[in-house]
């Protein structure tokens, strides 16, 4: 590594020491801050249960009820998942009908993706860190980031009633491609498929009143100080996730409107003159295919409205936890923004087969590996954040570590599928359901996991139970490594997925048979530990070991609030003034360890800091 | 001690990985046609992306091992290598130059059909396959949705004269002549479907409204097995067909025993049976 570095830091530091030897007491020219821009937010004060706890406006609890409310959606798909194993590993016991199979997986796939995993990012840690992050009292709009949960929680009760529905839940896979879906050869072609493009129209209304709450927050409301540039990567995670789904949900909404109106009055956006069931229907001249670009328009940013907040939380907990600035700071920031920017040109990658133009393939299989080139760059910061650092082995940084493994791993096979002659033979295997698995399922879930464990103490002012979590961790992260990466290889041998039933075939040379029962039970140990990490959060919740404050020895401002959890309004009287990024751990000439953003630079005159 | 039971068990996942690669039962059934090329894109993509899988994890390990918390260590404080990061960055451009590359070349021959193709319409619907090949005219008729009827199943448009000696296979199975190019016209009746026979490796979704293409020569006899690789409703897994390669003399055999449109409808008329328009599974 190069020496440059050394003698700027010199410099550097050079031209701290002249500053300190200027009389002490005030220090106007070094602990500069910029003045107040704005004055201080007026809040919305609760005065009854009613308006603390339920109807709150406290982004805090809005985030609590948004994690509560998508962790029990996800539960939900969970045990739909081990449905449908139980019927892949073992057809014999007739568990479920092909309809109800289809069924499960469309729910599945649909509340993992939407109403876990986008709601427990954005709408979960966004409201819990965004204003805490950015020493702000709270979002810059609390009665609509109120509204936005109770949205939310609509889209949700919808979604789940179709369970309930004459007919079911839509079994269209989550992908809703028409015409199967609004045509009878599909269960819940009527009621349900309705109820889950209602339920999805009603989730992108909420989400877009959360989403501007995000990004106004984060652009209007930080701290003195707080330049974009010492932001923490979890806040540039969740700002451009944000900016994604506000310019991604539009064509969903879009796409889902469209296809009511085909469903309901007869129009045909999608719908080409086809026979159902042996009748000519009545649509004539739509296509197919353009819901299908709606989608996928929607449905690529989608990964990374997942993946970015994924990656900046990530980068956060490698560098508290590994006592060590992360490595190449604007670098990543640069990297999330291009990824972000970037993804919304790849997303016919996800249709080289699906029937449009050959020739849009030499253009998205380019960019796509382009993509690769940032991911790649926060990989090698990941690890060599870790290079020369002094690691602690805390459950977060565990999870941390399990996360690189398995994104390099689905981020990997992403270029299997990305490169577009790769990806004709392995589309529409399970080589793709494995790579999805992976990289937008296991990966961003270790890294829930990792800032539960880690951000627990700042909601409720207990550690979690250590003991418990380990088992925790072991088994999540090689139980789901045992599931998926062997399930690669099911779609080498050409396995197709959405199968109800997998036949022993005259194709297969070798029966994949025991390798389902291998991934069933796997997946079933798997499900069985998350119930350990639930009673792991009610049992720490109420009698866990109390947690000193800022535990983790962070920099951030979340940490640093004069009470812990932090009260309403977040800073007290006086809100933070900010001096510095948040990674300033082991620096040259400081006495401890880690260096808070709002010391300034007059009371650790000597440590050897680069200028953020 | 548990920060060196944590690395073994990082290297341990490597190990593993490679070896089930290696070694585990589980592999493509070899290659019946000239997509050959996409299995050699397949293993270059796995040299590459296994090197830096196996890199990464290997040096995670090593750091959990060598930098784990001791009491008088200080990390080192190093925000931004420049020049550490530019070498990274165009070494991983040059892997995705290395993929990419042969990988387009591969597509370019997959979306190039050769001028002579056999063209062979395969039609999908709810939930089986038939098929329809060229008379001697080497032209297939033109068809529509709101022609098809209990007497003309394909739709075919009766003013169309270049549709009357069209083959006409409603039966299931296709046969293919080996070392003869083929350019399958994919034609659905309903909904998305997907002709796919995994020796073959090709695929491409059905689309009703469109007719979608793709081309291979078969290079090995065998009988394999059809399988619809993009969902269609509830019967989807059980929407299967078989695919014949034969020798020449064989399959000329077999066109021989086909039924032509002009001789279909004759028959359709004579008994007035009504032919089942949409096969259900049930």
């Amino acid at each position: 590594m190069s020496d440059e570095f050394d003698k700027k830091i010199e410099a550097k530091a050079d031209t701290i020491v002249d500053a300190g030897s200027v009389p002490s007491g005030s220090a106007p020219g070094i602990d500069y801050v910029p003045a107040h821009e704005k004055p201080d937010q007026e809040l919305y004060h609760s005065h009854s249960w009613w308006t603390t706890y339920v109807f709150s406006q406290d982004a805090k609890y809005i985030g609590i009820q948004y994690a509560i409310t998508a962790i029990g959606t996800g539960l939900i798909g969970l045990v739909l998942s081990w449905m449908m194993r139980l019927q892949l590993a073992f057809p014999g016991l007739g568990i479920l009908e092909p309809s109800a199979y289809y069924q499960f997986i469309t729910m599945h796939g649909m509340i993992m993706v939407i109403y876990l995993l986008t709601a427990l990012f954005l709408g979960g840690f966004g409201n819990l860190l965004i204003p805490l992050m950015c020493g702000a009292r709270d979002m810059a709009f609390p009665y609509l980031n109120m509204v936005s949960y109770w949205a939310f929680l609509l889209a949700v009760l919808i979604l789940l009633s179709s369970f309930f529905v004459p007919g079911g839940p839509t079994g269209a896979g989550w992908t809703l491609y028409p015409p199967q879906a609004i045509t009878s050869g599909t269960p819940g072609s009527s009621a349900g498929i309705v109820l889950m493009l209602i339920s999805l129209c009603v989730f992108v209304a909420g989400f877009t009143m959360g989403g501007l709450n995000y990004i106004i927050t984060m652009l209007q409301s930080r701290a003195r100080g707080m330049t974009l540039m010492r932001l923490p990567l979890t806040c540039w995670g969740i700002f451009t996730a944000t900016v994604l789904a506000l310019l991604a949900f539009p064509a969903l909404l879009v796409g889902c409107i469209m296809m009511t109106l085909d469903n309901l009055l007869g129009t045909s956006f999608f719908m080409p003159a086809m026979i159902s069931m042996g009748e000519k229907l009545s649509y004539d001249g739509g296509s197919p295919l353009l819901f299908q670009h709606l989608f996928w328009f929607f449905g690529h940013p989608e990964v990374y409205i997942i993946a970015l907040p994924a990656f900046g939380i990530i980068s956060d907990l490698i560098s508290v936890h590994a006592r060590k600035n992360i490595f190449g700071y604007r670098m990543m920031v640069w990297a999330i923004v291009g990824i972000g920017a970037l993804s919304f040109f790849v997303w016919a990658h996800h249709m080289y087969v699906s029937g449009m133009t050959p020739w849009f393939g030499y253009f998205f299989a380019t960019t796509t590996l382009i993509i690769a080139v940032p991911t790649a760059i926060k990989v090698y910061n990941w690890v060599l954040t870790l290079w020369r650092g002094n690691i602690h082995l805390t459950l977060p940084m565990l999870f941390a570590l399990a996360f690189i493994v398995t994104f390099v791993n689905g981020g990997l096979t992403g270029i299997f599928l990305g490169n577009v002659t790769v990806d004709v033979p392995l589309s529409d295997t399970y080589f793709v359901v494995a790579h999805f698995h992976m990289v937008m399922g296991i990966a961003p879930i270790l890294v829930v996991f990792g800032a539960i464990y880690h951000w627990f103490p700042l909601i409720t002012g207990r550690m979690l139970h250590e003991g418990i979590g380990r088992i925790h961790f072991w088994v999540t992260f090689l139980g789901s490594y045992a599931i998926y990466f062997p399930m690669h290889y099911q779609g080498f041998v050409g396995v197709p997925r959405r199968y109800f039933e997998i036949y022993d075939s005259p194709y297969i040379t070798t029966s994949t048979l025991h390798l389902n029962v291998f991934i069933t039970i796997a997946a079933l140990i798997v499900g069985a530990a998350q119930l350990l990490f639930l009673f792991n959060l009610i049992y720490s919740a109420r009698a866990g070991e109390k947690a000193e404050k800022n535990p983790w020895k962070a920099n951030s401002l979340e940490w640093l609030t004069p009470e812990m959890p932090p009260g309403h309004g977040n800073f007290g009287k006086e809100l933070p003034v900010v001096y510095r990024w948040a990674y300033d751990f082991n620096v040259p000439g400081a006495d401890k360890d880690y260096i808070p953003q709002t010391v300034p630079p007059s009371e650790v005159r000597y440590a050897k800091v680069e200028k953020t | 001690m548990f920060p060196l039971i944590v690395a073994h068990i990082f290297v341990l996942i490597v190990i593993a990985s490679v070896a089930f690669h290696f070694w585990s039962p589980w592999w493509w059934t070899p290659v019946a046609s000239n997509w050959g090329g996409m299995d050699d894109t397949i293993l270059l993509t796995f040299w590459v992306t296994g090197v830096v899988f196996i890199a990464v994890c290997l040096f995670m390990a090593y750091c959990i091992w060598r930098y784990r918390y001791q009491k008088d260590r200080k990390a080192e404080y190093k925000p931004e290598d420049k020049k550490l990061e530019f070498h990274l960055t165009w070494l991983t451009t040059l892997g995705v130059i290395v993929m990419l590359a042969p990988g387009l070349v591969v597509w370019h021959k997959y979306v190039t059909v050769p001028e002579d193709a056999l063209n062979v319409e395969v039609v999908a619907y709810q939930w089986g396959w038939k098929y329809r090949l060229p008379g001697e005219d080497d032209i297939l008729g033109k068809t529509e949705i709101k022609f098809i009827n209990d007497e003309n199943p394909f739709g075919l448009n009766l003013k169309d004269p270049n549709g009357k000696d069209d083959i006409l296979v409603d039966s299931g199975d296709l046969h293919l002549q080996i070392d003869k190019p083929v350019k399958l016209l994919l034609r659905s009746l309903d909904v998305l479907h997907n002709f796919y026979v995994p020796q073959f490796r090709g695929k491409m979704d059905m689309v009703p409204g469109h007719v979608t293409y793709y081309w291979l020569t078969p290079i090995r006899t065998g009988d394999f097995e059809v399988l619809c690789a993009e969902f269609c409703g509830v019967g989807h897994y059980a929407m299967r067909g078989r695919v014949f390669v034969d020798e020449e003399k064989n399959y000329n055999q077999w066109l021989a025993q086909q039924i032509t449109f002009e001789k279909m409808l004759a028959q359709n008329k004579i008994d007035n049976k009504s032919l089942k328009l949409v096969k259900n599974i049930e």
